[in-house]
């Protein structure tokens, strides 16, 4: 440790740089939040069914299997963008109903493969939970996953 | 142990240790799973599992610096703990609360966001736990010497508070939402709680190694500035895909990559007290472990880190097993150790005893640390695979996962270890005090 260094500006140089830090770290959240609100995502879409998914999504703990946008188990796969890989983006009406019967259809038992549960979801919170994953789909998210297949 | 309220430490720890064996065991199953998927699947699904062994960690590292932070102010502070009874209150409550979560979790009683899954409710009792802790530290801290040690430590705690009031912030909007997430989950672990992590490993450097304060103290604020300096805006590293704007794809790739810094400086910091330091002293064990946390916290949330956070990178590495092998040595190498460390150094003092039981506990340390290192190597090449397959050949997630089936194997093996070397540990914690082992019997001599 170089000798020129007393431990009073060692001390200083800590605080000081770590508030310098933290309040340059506070600015960029703050406009990452209008640039969220207001430019990535799409806040007419962000209906009542879409946060009443998001909260389908979160009552379920679906988080500690899949992930979504890359974040939270990786057991099973992401669904950010599940609603592209159902082809939502060409056909939304076909995606609903795969999915829908997707989840009605688990778990599957199949030998070997890993098991879903069984959601007993209404068809309003159904619903509610497709709307919130086609909402997400569309957060401009800088192209992430590089491949549909999540 | 100079002070009698240091003692209150001792229930802090069993409870820290009995969770741990908990974390354990869900951990185990779970990776069971990934092994044998129809295993207990209609009786507790997968997702219960992962939620029970990441709250555990949680919980129980937190009473585990509760703990060593009330094992360590008295002698800082050169002051009786202000309240012992107090003490015990609000471990009781947050036990409690860990425990509701637990049992709830089965029951399928829970919030849905990773890690803060607990109910509002459980939330709240931890707040009002944690705050009675603060008070108590605090208070204790203010009427007496105030060291860098303590100060800087209960800096990181405070922060700590600070930090969790977002677990109560849930907008409807996911991206904000994920935005102030990493508010708690990063500004804990990649931030403030390297504080704590810095000043306990001070504190254990200046009573194993003989240094002098003055140079201890000097070192410990230049790293816990370079954690903040550099863990703050490495924040960035989280923000790549989430919906922020692009330009967190330089600055998190920058200030993510200086974060392995302050690692590296521990590392440094350790082993350059203990080649300086006169005093031999005579808890080899913990030595061990002062000496092991730092370096594998270097390799786990340092190089293993680093080795995903540029962001050309993590666009195809991000949320893959690659993330899970960083995860389990970061917090292992990083925090585990880091307790166990204290444990080992304080329960011989809180016992009144000779260090004991040394051999035991290092064989435990070898045996966890080399096991949570193979884990990591056997998720690492899993997570390799599947990037290359998923992220780069576009193969479907299922598939890809199938052919991973050696690697799962393998760190099902590994948990095994871990599963064993805690037992020795917490045998050698807190089972029967033994007469101290003559010194040409002890195999392991890694610290000498």
């Amino acid at each position: 440790m170089t000798e020129g260094l007393t431990k009073a500006a060692a001390r200083n140089i800590f605080y000081g740089g770590s508030l310098f830090f933290f309040l340059l770290f506070t600015a960029l959240t703050a406009h990452s939040h209008w640039y969220m609100v207001t430019k990535s995502t799409d806040k007419e879409g962000l209906t009542e069914s879409v946060e009443l998914g998001k909260h389908v999504w979160e009552e379920n703990m679906c988080i500690n299997c899949h992930s979504i946008m890359g974040e939270g188990a990786y057991f099973a796969p992401e669904l950010a963008n599940v609603w592209e890989r159902y082809g939502g983006h060409t056909n939304p009406e076909g995606a609903r109903m795969a999915i829908t019967a997707w989840m009605r259809a688990q778990p599957t038992g199949a030998p070997g493969r890993r098991q879903m549960p069984y959601f007993d979801l209404t068809d309003e919170e159904m619903t509610a939970l497709i709307d919130f994953l086609e909402w997400t789909d569309s957060i401009d998210d800088q192209n992430w996953p590089p491949h549909p297949a999540g | 142990m100079k002070y009698e309220t240091q003692k209150v430490a001792l229930p802090f720890f069993a409870v820290a240790m009995a969770l741990f064996a908990l974390q354990i065991v869900f951990g185990l199953l779970a990776a069971t799973v990934y092994v044998a998927p129809h295993f207990m699947a209609e009786l507790m699904p997968f997702n219960i599992m992962r939620v029970s062994h990441t709250n555990l960690l949680i919980v129980w590292l937190l009473i585990g610096f509760m703990g060593c932070t009330y094992y360590l102010m008295p002698e800082e502070a050169e002051q009786e703990i202000h309240s012992p009874g107090l003490a015990y209150v609000q471990l009781a409550i947050f036990a409690f609360a860990g425990a509701a979560a637990l049992v709830g979790y089965q029951f399928g009683i829970h919030e849905g966001r990773e890690f803060l899954e607990q109910p509002f409710w459980v939330k709240v009792l931890i707040t009002i736990s944690y705050l009675i802790f603060l008070f108590n530290t605090s208070l204790t801290l203010l009427k007496g010497r105030k060291t860098a040690i303590n100060l800087v430590l209960m800096l990181g705690l405070w922060l700590a508070a600070v930090f969790w009031l977002f677990a109560f912030y849930n907008p409807s909007n996911l991206a904000v939402d994920k935005l102030y997430w990493w508010w708690v989950v990063h500004l804990w672990v990649e931030g403030v709680w390297e504080l704590i992590m810095a000043s306990l490993l001070g504190y254990l450097l200046i009573k194993m190694s003989g240094v002098d304060r003055e140079v201890i103290e000097k070192w410990l604020y230049v790293i816990v500035g370079l954690s903040l300096f550099s863990g703050l805006l490495g924040t960035g590293h989280h923000y790549y895909w989430i919906g922020a704007p692009s330009y967190w794809q330089p600055i998190g790739s920058i200030f993510s990559t200086l974060e392995v810094i302050p690692f590296f400086a521990m590392v440094v910091f350790a082993f350059y007290m203990f080649w300086k330091g006169s005093r031999n002293h005579p808890n080899k064990a913990a030595m061990l472990w002062a000496l092991g946390c730092p370096t594998i916290a270097f390799f786990g949330a340092g190089v293993w880190g680093f080795m995903h956070t540029l962001s050309f990178i993590n666009y195809y590495t991000h949320g893959t097993q690659l993330t899970a092998a960083h995860g389990h040595l970061a917090f292992y190498g990083a925090y585990v150790m880091l307790i166990l460390g204290v444990i080992t150094y304080a329960m011989p003092q809180i016992r009144r005893s000779q260090p004991y039981n040394q051999v035991l506990n290092m064989w435990g340390f070898w045996i966890m640390t080399s096991a949570m290192c193979f884990m990591t190597f056997t998720l690492t090449f899993a997570g390799v695979v599947q990037t290359h397959l998923q992220r780069v050949l576009g193969m479907n997630y299922m598939q890809v996962q199938s052919q991973l089936d050696l690697f799962f194997i393998m760190r099902l093996g590994t948990g095994v270890a871990v599963t064993i070397a805690a037992v020795m540990l917490i045998y050698s914690f807190f089972g029967p005090a033994r007469e101290q082992v003559p010194a040409s019997s002890r195999p392991l001599a890694a610290t000498e």
